[in-house]
């Protein structure tokens, strides 16, 4: 069968870095095509250069054996080929009708017709099963819900090749479930269907064959899946093989570290109440929307709380604003890595000292030897794959991105309390494994850590405690000889019996 | 061809057009590279140039401050005014000093704590200034009793207008503040995405507020050195200085959308700006004329960092 969608001799260089060397191959019609590789293989620079966003440096792509020129993403478009990118690209303020149907709105003589618009869209979303109705501004929605509408922006524009950057990272498993069932009504319809994760499960159950790229090269190209174990793409990924993910290992608990009691703010109506010791890792489970990160978020004073007190060490925190958090020793690694944590436009250096160098600029005057020491440090130990560390923090893939937000609070001193709200989301194997020995590392030093996720195995596979969320309030705790699957997913449902995943109180 | 291309589209453009035109202006323009015109030309930026070192560090963190040009006026009445009723020239220069840095810390507080935005704040601020000079004043220039407030402008050190200096310690004050220091990173920080600085620990609303007090303040140290040149309060001077000075730093590389600036790039944007000027009055060319011209140098600066960073961001 002749390739519907190939890539021939495809290589691109950055200022400073190689992204693609060489890489060739094809996927034929009605198949699901997996792309994994380590942060920063090149998986996203490919899929940019398959929508038009940005141009290749030599090679070509063909579609339907028709050798392709897209110069833009409208080219992309034009030729059925839709790309739904890493980090997500809607317009917060406008609604969701809106933002599916930018730059083709249905007009009269230019003016919109937003009755139409609406209707068409309302419908298309029931059709993919989205409960979310059309006038909804995307600011309002979720995370994993904003990527939903992207996918479904792709449908609308009915793609021939649809491009899917990391597509679950930011869905619950049931917002999952519902993607994975509209990637095989779309293979069943013939499309070619491109899909990036980190998650070699989602790779094992979707895709039909798979490609490997490390450091920008083709590492394995599997046409088919029958030969193909987990262990050999690790090894194809990484170089070199990964036996237990988690490692996890028990430690003794201290004494209360962490003490959150009765706290509750405008998303967050119900009081919460509770405790991390320290040398323990508590995880917290729940579906995307029911309140883990708006409790993080309070606990650490981003957002103003309604009531509320938090003890670090049996003293009560005066912090009720990031700053004074930081300065009594509680930090948050925040889960929305383009809003909330990245500095756009400042280098990997200045992303990475940001909070800690005023523990070295006496009078407020850079330790500009200092600063740059400790940034080499941390590029080093993360192995955050950057050309120079004054590199433009826009510029790193996105799981190095996620390994400098990690960096910054490493680098403060005087941390005891460390909530990290999904920290290994959009980070390859290898560099999971080894953030979770970070976090035993911390633990064993003392620190009292909090891991929000959306990831059951993850949760389960490092935590020493889990406590349950759903719909704002604690559904459940866990000691970790007690972990069960079932029972933790089974708590987190809303309503056991009606199993309706994408259903979100408002 | 491309090295061509990389000379002007790289970090140094701006410079090399500056040498480029400076070089031009100098040839063509009989009397302009004298040691007298030249003073002469420094002297005239030294209104733009000093307000520029700070309203950089406003665009940098991605506000706007519109009552720069209002505040100068006003701090130079303050500064004849006092002095003439006290007899004393400190207490008329410490007076300014206190209006000026008042009225920035109002701006800031406005902005950061009500967080009203900085446009439609200093757009208010800027015509309530500006009233206060003309109702204090009556709408009239107010002459200078002791005329050793002349010599502000006028005094020399090593044959260099002292006001010069100031603008020249200023450069390296502001300079040094944006590159070595906290202030200044942080600043940036702000410009790059706002709520991942306050979320990492920055001081936003604090920065905010320092910085418009700042500006406040540097505001009142150009107007009292304009009263000084112009021998008198004008409650009508330094109109439009709030266009120039974006101008100045927007010419320098400096993003309103926040996050980037570099003091060299304001000081060639200021000098550019005073070139075309003082040629243009050179060669006698109307003042209607150099609106024009300024428009269209400030066209071409955006223009070329627009095709500058889209040429180093894409293929
Ligand atoms: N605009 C850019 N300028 C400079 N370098 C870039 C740019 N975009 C990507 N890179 C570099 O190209 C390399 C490949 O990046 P890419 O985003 O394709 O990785 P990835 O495989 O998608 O990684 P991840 O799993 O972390 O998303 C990285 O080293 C990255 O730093
Ligand atoms: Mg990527």
């Amino acid at each position: 069968m002749a390739d519907f969608l190939s890539f021939s001799h495809i290589s691109k260089t950055y200022p400073g870095v190689k992204a693609l060397s060489d890489v060739s191959f094809g996927v034929g019609k009605g198949s699901v095509h997996g792309l994994i590789g380590e942060n920063g293989a090149g998986k996203s620079t490919l899929i940019r250069i398959l929508s038009g966003d940005t141009g290749a440096d030599d090679g070509e792509i063909s579609v339907d054996g028709v050798a392709q020129h897209f110069g833009s993403t409208r080219d992309a478009f034009a030729a059925g080929v839709v790309v739904v990118h890493q980090e997500l690209q809607l317009v917060p303020e406008l609604t969701v009708a809106e933002n599916l149907r930018l730059g083709r709105f249905p007009n009269r003589a230019g003016v919109i017709d937003f009755r139409s618009l609406k209707d068409e869209v309302n419908r298309r979303l029931k059709e993919i099963g989205l409960s979310v109705d059309a006038d909804t501004k995307v600011s309002r929605l979720s995370l994993g819900e904003r990527q939903m509408i992207e996918i479904a922006k792709a449908i609308m524009l009915d793609a021939r090749v649809i491009a899917l950057d990391e597509p679950t990272s930011s869905l619950s498993s049931q917002e999952s479930e519902v993607l994975f069932q509209l990637i095989g009504e779309l293979r069943a319809s013939g499309k070619v269907i491109i899909y990036i994760s980190h998650r070699l499960d989602e790779i094992f159950r979707l895709c039909d064959g798979c490609t490997v790229l490390r450091d920008g090269k083709l590492a394995a190209h599997h046409p088919a899946m029958a030969d193909v174990t987990r262990e050999s793409l690790v090894a194809e990924m990484v170089g070199r093989e990964i036996s237990d993910i988690w490692g996890w290992r028990g430690r003794p608990a201290g004494e209360v570290r962490l003490k959150v009691e009765v706290m509750s703010g405008a998303k967050l109506p119900r009081p919460i109440d509770f405790e991390a010791r320290a040398g323990e890792i508590v995880g917290f489970f729940g579906l995307v929307g029911s309140g883990r990160s708006e409790l993080m978020r309070l606990v650490y004073g981003a957002d103003p709380r309604r009531s509320g007190k938090v003890s670090i060490d049996g003293v009560e925190s005066s912090g009720a604003n990031p700053r004074r958090s930081i300065r009594e020793g509680l930090v948050l690694c925040s889960e929305d890595r383009k809003f909330d944590g990245i500095v756009q436009g400042l280098s990997v250096a200045e992303n990475i000292v940001i909070s800690a160098r005023r523990h070295f600029s006496p009078f407020g005057l850079l330790s500009l030897r200092r600063e740059a020491d400790t940034a080499a440090d941390f590029i080093k130990q993360l192995r955050i794959r950057t050309p120079s560390a004054k590199q433009d923090i826009v510029n790193l893939s996105g799981g190095n991105q996620q390994k400098v937000l990690l960096a910054r609070w490493l680098a403060e001193s005087g941390v005891k309390v460390l909530i990290v709200d999904e920290p290994t989301r959009g980070i390859d194997v290898g560099a999971k494994a080894e953030i979770y020995e970070l976090l035993y590392h911390l633990a064993e030093k003392g620190l009292a850590i909090v891991v929000v996720s959306s990831e059951l195995p993850e949760v389960m596979g490092i935590s020493d405690r889990v406590i349950v969320m759903c719909e704002g309030r604690i559904a459940a705790r866990y000691e970790r000889a007690e972990f069960n699957e079932h029972a933790i997913l089974a708590s987190a449902l809303p309503d056991r019996t009606a199993g309706e995943p994408n259903k979100k109180a408002s | 061809m491309a090295f061509l291309k990389r000379l002007l589209l790289g970090e140094q453009g701006l410079l090399v057009i500056f040498v480029i035109a400076f070089a031009v202006v100098s040839v063509f323009v009989p009397s302009f590279l004298t040691e007298r015109n030249m003073l002469g030309l420094f002297q005239s930026v030294v209104t733009i140039g000093i307000v520029s070192c700070t309203m950089m560090f406003c665009l940098a963190s991605r506000d706007f401050d519109l009552s720069v040009g209002s505040i100068v006026a006003f701090t130079g009445m303050v500064a004849v005014m006092a002095s003439n009723a006290s007899g004393s020239i400190v207490i008329g220069l410490i007076a300014a000093l206190a209006c000026g840095t008042f009225v920035g810390f109002v701006n800031g507080a406005i902005i950061a704590k009500l967080k009203i935005n900085a446009l439609i704040t200093t757009l208010a601020t800027m015509q309530i200034v500006r009233g206060l000079a003309l109702i204090s004043s009556d709408g009239r220039a107010v002459g200078i009793n002791d005329p050793g407030f002349y010599q502000l402008a006028l005094s020399r050190f090593i044959g260099i207008p002292t006001p010069i200096w100031i603008m020249v310690a200023l450069f390296c004050v502001f300079g040094f503040v944006l590159n070595r220091s906290v202030f200044g990173r942080n600043t940036l920080a702000i410009g790059g995405n706002p709520e991942a600085s306050r979320l990492a620990g920055v001081n936003v609303d604090g920065m905010r507020i320092w910085i418009f007090t700042i500006q406040g303040l540097v505001c009142a140290v150009a107007g009292i050195l304009l009263a000084s040149r112009i021998t008198s309060g004008q409650p009508n001077a330094a109109t439009g200085l709030e266009l120039s000075a974006i101008s100045a730093c927007v010419l320098g590389g400096v993003s309103l959308a926040g996050g980037r600036a570099a003091m060299t790039g304001v000081i060639v944007g200021v000098l550019i700006l005073g070139i075309a000027e003082n040629a243009m009055n050179l060669l006698n060319i109307q003042a209607f004329y150099q609106y024009l011209v300024r428009g269209l140098i400030l066209l071409l600066a955006v223009l070329l960092d627009n095709v500058r960073s889209t040429g180093l961001g894409r293929k």
